[in-house]
């Protein structure tokens, strides 16, 4: 169906793509895998005429072919799908999908034709999209599938996904792979660029694998495993598990009664949680993500309105419920937000100056007079942080946003943990990051632990949460539904219960 | 020894290689900020110059007239900062609600009430020293301005009123209540001019005229060019050298993760709102003690508006805010000569360049996106 031959794309002086060759079976899953950076992305642009590259070939059904747009590549029956979706959200599912393609004359637009096509393609694969629905209220899962569909309306017989599941829920990846599958069995040729080996396993008959630009591995996914795959996309030996020894848990550091949040309008988004943390131990909180993770920790974190919090929250034995963000941090209380775009970082600000974001106040990201930000103290604690916590590239001048998603968390986690804490609010640290930067992050958790502080984690990937916690906690609608112990505790007991069902 | 020492240098080199040669860094960086401002100019220019070809009237003529006038001594130079000075003020008041994420609409109506304020303590306080009353005056000009802006601050942060429709409103309450103190409490009884009467001449500023050899102390450039030039120095200072300038940025960039960080948004943006307004207040130094030493009604040239043209020419940095308030002032200037002089072109072409030039800015956010988008995903996603 396609086939790459030795693409070569440099940018400035990068070299994105050296020489890469692969090809795709038609009526297969091809997974292309690689750690952020390795020239995935930039070979599937190519192959969709994002990008021209600088040498090489593209072959479709075995004929070389020019593909210099997006156009000549739908034209080719190549259709992409990208990260980041690109709906029109006032808008209907319908009037979305014949973006560009739009039928009936010039002055007239025949939407209902489109409308009738667009039903027949959702039923053939199962996809339940209706095509009078607008666009801002499905979910997130339904919206990708309204991408699958702007394809599959322009005839593609190939599909392009550029990381897939990084937007959706652990249930809506399921349901996702399932319409992959019966795209497979419909002969649609899928390509799926991802970096989470899990996924790989589970969804692809064939893997290439990148790293640095070049093609390190082509495999058969029944004759691999999650190993072979990590080693290569790494270029060394990656423990997947995490190593570490027995919690020595110490006096209680965290305590949380009966807490319960109201969100803005009006619904209840905790409701009546209690828990404790204790030095040295890792407290893990599983759930299907939306079911009150993300209220918990910020009103843990001091970001929610005290008039929306009831309850009462301690900290070392001191009540600090009414405390706002800023004397929470003082006490030593880090956080780890789930959102770093959003709330984690300054993406248009330096490395530096995100390094002193929350104690940008105070020594050392002040001088004496307390008044003139002291820049000597705030590049030493950034070029502290960046080497501590392998911030790549290590320039503290940098802006944020130039940074990848690996080391954006990076920085993050380093500005938290030196501050140093003696809690830590973790939500979802690895999301969007790649093997080795998980593996780097996950052993500075333990390593903090190991070094006295109390932990509190919450993953959406319910592998991280029972590798790393020492105790884990259940959640399901704002409410904790039981505490397992991760080491005994088999992903289906703890999937029951976050979807609601009782542990039998 | 000499061993040790090539060790010493390798790893240094690994650590930074950024710091070879910083001096070129800001220089480049300078360049591209100055850059596409630049090309939104001569963009503008080139423009107008064919509407003026259109109107029937020669662009060089009309742009020598235009620009020329400026550069004369001392006339030329002396009223191009006069009118450079309120454009400063105002434009340093745009940029700083800005850097906050907030757009300032009203520095017109808190220029106003700063001048109305200063004149009011310099006429009630006539004959005090000038020792306490000129810094007094300086000072009630700032505190007015600052309260006509930090009431918007103050409602968008207690209610979530936003600062655009409160400001605009402002804008007429603020014109309104100074014509009417001026019209029925201070004018001259008789005087068909609506002005107030003259303020003690301990409040007067002085006129650069005073200190520069050959600058005639009949063109008003005075002290508050000086202040404007100070007021740049200190928004520069106050946004990226102190912590409170961290977190109104912080604010603007980016609120949620600011929150995050332990800002309180709310005070930033009554803080930036003020601040903002002070600033804007200052042009009443410029105005009613350096200038007419009186209040008079409707002397603002629309300098709060022209402050956000200048704000956004100026990439709301003092120093871009700084040229583009002598760039317009200019303009403002060379449209008399051009009125004069020429046959068909009107001094309107100052509107219109200035316009264009807006436009153009604007659009620039077309013409960059790609090449800022190509540049990151060279970075990102290579």
């Amino acid at each position: 169906m396609l086939e790459l031959r030795n693409i070569t794309k440099r940018f400035g002086d990068v070299l994105a793509n050296d020489r890469v060759s692969f090809k795709v079976v038609p009526g297969t899953i091809h997974a292309i895998v690689g750690e952020n950076g390795a020239g995935k992305s930039t070979a599937m642009r190519i192959a969709y005429g994002f990008y021209t590259p600088d040498g090489g070939e593209i072959l479709i059904n075995d004929q070389v072919r020019a593909i210099r747009t997006p156009h000549d590549a739908i034209a080719l029956g190549v259709g992409m799908v990208h990260q980041h979706f690109m709906l029109v959200e006032p808008m209907t599912v319908a009037e979305n999908i014949v973006l560009g393609a739009e039928p009936g004359s010039a002055a007239s637009l025949d939407l209902r034709q489109a409308a009738d096509e667009i039903r027949k393609l959702s039923d053939e694969f199962k996809l339940s999209v209706d095509p009078k629905a607008i666009i801002e209220t499905l979910s997130v899962g339904q919206q990708q599938r309204v991408e699958l569909l702007k394809a599959l309306y322009r005839h593609a017989q190939l599909l392009i996904l550029d990381e897939p599941t990084a937007v959706l829920t652990p249930q809506e990846v399921d349901e996702f792979f399932a319409i992959l599958r019966r795209m497979r069995e419909q002969g649609k040729t899928i390509v799926i660029i991802t970096h989470k080996l899990s996924e790989v396993l589970a969804i692809s008959d064939n893997v290439t694998v990148m790293r640095d630009g070049r093609v390190v591995g082509d495999l058969k996914t029944a004759a691999t495993n999650a190993a072979e795959l990590a080693r290569l996309m790494v270029g060394r030996e990656v423990l997947l598990r995490v190593e570490k020894p027995d919690a020595k848990a110490g006096a209680s550091v965290l305590g949380v009664r009966d807490l319960s949040i109201v969100s803005r309008d009006g619904t209840k988004r905790v409701d009546g949680v209690s828990l404790e943390v204790r030095a040295g131990e890792i407290v893990g909180i599983a759930g299907v993500e939306g079911n009150g993770q993300t209220e918990l920790i910020e009103a843990l974190a001091g970001l929610i309105p005290s008039s929306h919090v009831s309850g009462e929250i301690t900290f070392g034995g001191r009540d600090i419920t009414r405390l706002d963000a800023r004397k929470r941090k003082e006490l030593g209380i880090a956080h780890v937000p789930e959102d770093r775009h959003r709330r984690g970082l300054l993406l248009d600000f330096s490395l530096a100056e995100n390094t002193i974001l929350g104690i940008h106040y105070r020594k050392p990201a002040v001088s004496g007079n307390g008044i003139l930000l002291d820049e000597r103290g705030i590049r030493q604690r950034a070029e502290q942080v960046i080497r501590d916590f392998d911030v790549r590239p290590p320039n503290p001048m940098l802006p944020a946003r130039s940074l990848s998603g690996g080391n954006q968390q990076k920085l993050i986690i380093g500005r938290e943990f030196e501050l140093p804490p003696k809690l830590l609010l973790v939500s979802q640290p690895t999301r969007g990051v790649d093997i080795g930067a998980i593996e780097f992050i996950h052993r500075k958790i333990v390593a903090m632990r190991d070094g006295g502080c109390a932990v509190l984690l919450v993953s959406a990937e319910l592998e991280e949460v029972t590798a790393l916690a020492d105790r884990l906690l259940v959640v399901h609608n704002g409410q904790i539904v039981g505490e397992v112990d991760p080491k005994v505790a088999t992903s289906e007991d703890i999937g029951l219960m976050m979807t609601g069902g009782k542990r039998s | 020894m000499h061993f040790d020492l090539r060790v010493r240098k390798i790893s240094d080199q690994n650590q930074r290689p950024k710091t070879k040669d910083p001096g070129s860094k800001i220089v480049m960086k300078l360049l591209r900020e100055i850059l596409f401002p630049l090309i939104a100019v001569i963009a503008a220019f080139i423009v107008g110059g064919i509407i003026v070809l259109i109107i029937g009237d020669s662009p060089i003529q009309t742009y020598r007239l235009l620009i020329g006038s400026a550069f004369s001594w001392p006339d030329g130079i002396g009223y191009t900062l006069f009118y450079a000075t309120p454009l400063i003020f105002t434009g340093l008041a745009v940029a700083v609600a800005f850097r906050c994420g907030l757009l300032n609409i009203g520095a017109e109506g808190q220029l106003y009430i700063g001048a109305f304020a200063t004149a009011w303590v310099g006429i009630k306080l006539a004959g005090t020293s000038a020792w306490i009353l000129l810094p007094l005056c300086c000072l009630v000009a700032i505190v007015g301005g600052a309260i006509w802006g930090g009431i918007p601050g103050l409602l968008k942060a207690r209610f979530g009123s936003h600062e655009v429709i409160n400001t605009i409103m402002l804008n007429f309450i603020a014109v309104a209540l100074v014509s009417y103190f001026t019209q029925y409490h201070y004018k001259v009884p008789g005087d068909p001019i609506l002005q107030t009467t003259t303020i003690g001449p301990t409040a007067h500023i002085a006129r650069l005229g005073k200190f520069i050899p050959g600058l005639p102390e009949r063109i008003p450039l005075n002290v508050a060019f000086i202040l404007a030039i100070i007021a740049c120095a200190f928004v520069y200072v106050l946004l990226w050298k102190t912590k409170w300038g961290y977190e109104i940025r912080a604010t603007g960039a980016n609120p949620s993760a600011a929150e995050y960080g332990g800002i309180s948004i709310r005070k930033q943006i009554i803080l930036a709102m003020a601040i903002s307004g002070g600033l804007a207040g200052m042009v009443g130094i410029n105005e009613v003690l350096g200038y007419r030493y009186r209040y008079y009604d409707g002397f603002s040239a629309n300098y709060g508006f022209v402050g956000i043209a200048v704000a956004l020419l100026g990439r709301n940095h003092p120093v871009g805010v700084f040229l583009a308030a002598i760039l317009f002032a200019i303009l403002l200037r060379g449209g008399i000569f051009v009125d004069a002089y020429t046959v068909h072109v009107s001094k309107d072409i100052v509107d219109m360049l200035q316009g264009i030039v807006i436009v153009f800015v604007a659009a620039e956010a077309a013409f960059r996106g790609p090449i800022k988008k190509f540049g990151l995903m060279r970075r990102a996603k290579v």
